[in-house]
């Protein structure tokens, strides 16, 4: 069983990845490519659709399949490919997305938790063998930030606002 | 200056307790080095030739006496007793221990100072005029924004893992001092037509292995959507630059490859759409912080002639080494970092000292640093500047050849540097024992050399009237010499003259350069007007006729 870190709480994460085990009507996330490529499938799918992105790929595609989407997965393949910052604040702010948006891939780890969870991830899956209890504790590294940010993390002070 | 509040030293402060358990992690073996690298360079810490290289911010180069004291103290307690001034107006120790690193950075703390994104793929420290708020050819002080766009920029939870480093530098003067046209953005001060603020936002511009001149993106920036701009800008570097090649990740080549009018219509775009969102600058914050900045309560003076009747030495100081003061009866002060005989940038913790004292005594309390590799006192009243010159004289601090061909400007190179191919320090020596006549140097005037180590361009050799550039051959040490370059204004890349020079023929080499020059120039004209005028033929001709064996 897969946990994650899930607004905070480290939770057994009910979601399949495409070619896990998957039975029909189970929560699943597929990559972008596979939405792509059989979209009507997918939409009729009977459990909760969760998609998969990649560094490169373009959020601004995917506005017409969010309303069907109740989690999108930003991969982080190592901690130096910063897009998918990029890609949570247009999801957050420019696409309006309120569903669950996870940073996963063996970029996340406790150093970049705080700054994910600024730009809007309210869920955080890391590679087996990373220490989530350190993830969740780097969550309150800072109470104070300049720029103004995502809700899931508190903060006591800020500086600038939107 | 600025002064932290609050918010401000919670921030750095929490940054500290964050990199300590870094270290920890690390020398605990919980993070490997592959690991640990992207971290300890965000905060300016770089493992050397021999030991770690910490880097320091000083914000677009300004010091307060009190800082620059325990700088000296940190360099004699932790260091060897010196430290080197960099061309982004930063400080780097040469040889601390990995594990006081913490206890380094907890000591800045405590005088609001930080080693935060100095280095590493992010946002670097913001530069600015050395001038600033003192001369006369001014629009605006360029400090207020550079506060602003230093706190937008640290710890940016969209724009901390870039492609690569970013550097932003702001210019208020028709004479850009900042080089602002050769950083990834280079802003400009500007004022409309109602007097309200605003900026020229030029990007693409750097050094490093392929040199460029930053274009204009927009012309006319209003203050209040600077940091929008800004977001929009680092956005579409952040998804589309080049990931896959480190040397070909810097925004310049983002630049080159979408054509300027298309990345010009995505940063609009994403501008437009991004707004709402965006951190706003709020009309009290700017004030605020322009407070900081204020002028210095000068005594009412009049301009005088403080060399009348003085001796050589000090007409020739106050001559190359003062510069004029927007207020009369001021002149703003070079400490010439650049003695014959020293290392191009150095200085010891008893030089911090001493000029931290005659900064407070004559000079408001505060220091400058400038990208030239010196430090600067800005506001000090001409009466006092015989006493200055006596003290800084005493502290090895006099060299009177600020503008000329040995205030160069140098990288650490192959002594200190892991990437260099050359000693850029021996040759810099070698420079100043062959031009050590300070007539000859006065008679040559205005000469900029930059020189650097390696491709990387730390030393800005591209954009030195002579730019020197070691490169290795066969485990050998050449030296690549260019002209034509300059920064400031009229920015053009230097052209290299010809094959490169082994090491001990360079100050030869730069001489023959040199006395091409004098046997070609008119009347007053400098010499990279010579150069633009002439081309480099004659200079190449002569460069190498004595040495066909060049190669």
């Amino acid at each position: 069983m897969r946990h994650i870190l899930r607004r905070r709480e480290i939770v057994a994460d009910p979601w399949r990845y495409l070619g896990e085990e998957l039975a029909t009507g189970d929560p699943v996330i597929v990559p972008l490519s596979e939405l792509r490529a059989d979209r009507e499938h997918w939409w009729s799918w009977t459990g909760r659709l969760g998609v998969r992105l990649k560094p490169a790929d373009d959020v601004r595609d995917l506005a017409a399949d969010l309303p069907r989407l109740d989690l999108v997965a930003v991969e982080f393949p190592n901690p130096g490919d910063g897009r998918g910052y990029s890609q949570a604040r247009l999801l957050r702010e420019r696409l309006r997305f309120r569903g669950e948006l996870r940073a996963m891939g063996n970029g996340v780890r406790q150093d970049q938790a705080f700054l994910l969870a600024r730009c809007g991830f309210d869920s955080l899956e890391t590679c087996p063998g990373v220490d989530l209890e350190a993830v969740r504790g780097a969550l309150t590294r800072y109470d104070v930030a300049y720029q103004p940010g995502a809700p899931q993390v508190e903060l006591r002070r800020q500086r600038f606002f939107a | 200056m600025y002064r932290y509040d609050e918010l401000d030293q919670a921030l750095v402060d929490q940054r500290v307790a964050e990199f300590r358990d870094q270290v920890r992690r690390h020398l605990a073996g919980e993070l490997s080095e592959d690991e640990f690298r992207p971290l300890r360079l965000r905060n300016g810490l770089y493992i050397q030739r021999h030991a770690p290289m910490l880097r320091i911010a000083i914000p677009y180069g300004l010091l307060g006496a009190h800082q620059l004291r325990t700088l000296a103290a940190i360099a004699r307690r932790y260091d060897r007793g010196y430290g080197h001034f960099t061309t982004r107006q930063n400080l780097q120790l040469n040889w601390p221990a990995l594990a006081d690193v913490p206890d380094i950075l907890a000591e800045l703390a405590r005088v609001q100072m930080h080693a935060i994104q100095t280095s590493g793929n992010c946002v670097r420290n913001v530069t600015a005029d050395h001038l600033a708020g003192i001369a006369p050819d001014e629009i605006d002080d360029p400090r207020p924004y550079c506060e602003l766009i230093r706190q937008w920029a640290t710890l940016h939870p969209e724009f901390t893992y870039l492609p690569r480093k970013f550097k932003i530098a702001v210019t208020g003067s028709a004479e850009d001092r900042a080089a602002s046209e050769v950083h990834d953005i280079g802003l400009q001060l500007r004022r409309g037509a109602q007097g309200e603020t605003g900026f020229t936002v030029r990007v693409g511009g750097g050094l490093g292995r392929a040199p460029a001149i930053g274009q204009v993106v927009r012309e006319w920036l209003p203050l209040p959507e600077l940091f929008a701009y800004l977001e929009a800008i680092l956005r579409i570097y952040n998804l589309y630059g080049r990931r896959d090649n480190i040397h070909k990740a810097r925004i310049k080549v983002l630049l080159k490859s979408l054509g300027l009018e298309r990345f010009r219509a995505e940063v609009e775009a994403e501008w437009q759409a991004a707004r709402s969102a965006a951190p706003q600058l709020i009309p009290a914050e700017v004030e605020r912080v322009r407070g900081f900045f204020r002028p210095q309560p000068y005594e009412t003076l009049e301009d005088c002639d403080p060399t009348a009747g003085s001796e050589v030495s000090f007409k020739a100081w106050y001559r190359y080494n003062t510069r004029v003061h927007r207020v009369p009866g001021y002149r703003a002060v070079f400490v010439s970092l650049k003695a014959h005989g020293a290392v191009p940038g150095d200085m010891t913790s008893a030089q911090m000292e001493g000029v931290a004292a005659l900064a407070e005594r004559v000079s408001f309390g505060f220091i400058r640093s400038t990208h030239t590799q010196n430090l600067l006192l800005a506001d000090v009243p001409q009466r006092a500047l015989y006493e200055v010159w006596r003290e800084l004289a005493a502290l090895g601090l006099a060299m009177p050849n600020v503008g000329t061909l040995t205030d160069m400007i140098a990288c650490p190179g192959l002594d200190f540097c892991s990437l260099a191919n050359a000693g850029t320090i021996a040759v810099a020596q070698q420079i100043q024992r062959r031009f050590d006549d300070l007539d000859y140097l006065y008679d040559l005037g205005e000469i900029e050399i930059k020189m650097s180590g390696c491709m990387n361009a730390c030393g800005h050799h591209h954009v030195g009237h002579i730019g020197i550039l070691g490169v290795d051959k066969h485990g050998e040490e050449w030296y690549q010499i260019s002209l034509g370059g300059s920064a400031n204004g009229s920015t053009a890349l230097g052209e290299v003259i010809g094959p490169s020079v082994a090491q001990h023929e360079v100050a030869a080499t730069l001489e023959r350069i040199v006395e091409t020059y004098r046997d070609l120039r008119e009347d007053g004209e400098r010499f990279i007007d010579t150069v633009r005028r002439i081309g480099l033929t004659p200079f190449r001709e002569r460069a190498y006729a004595a040495h066909p064996a060049a190669a």
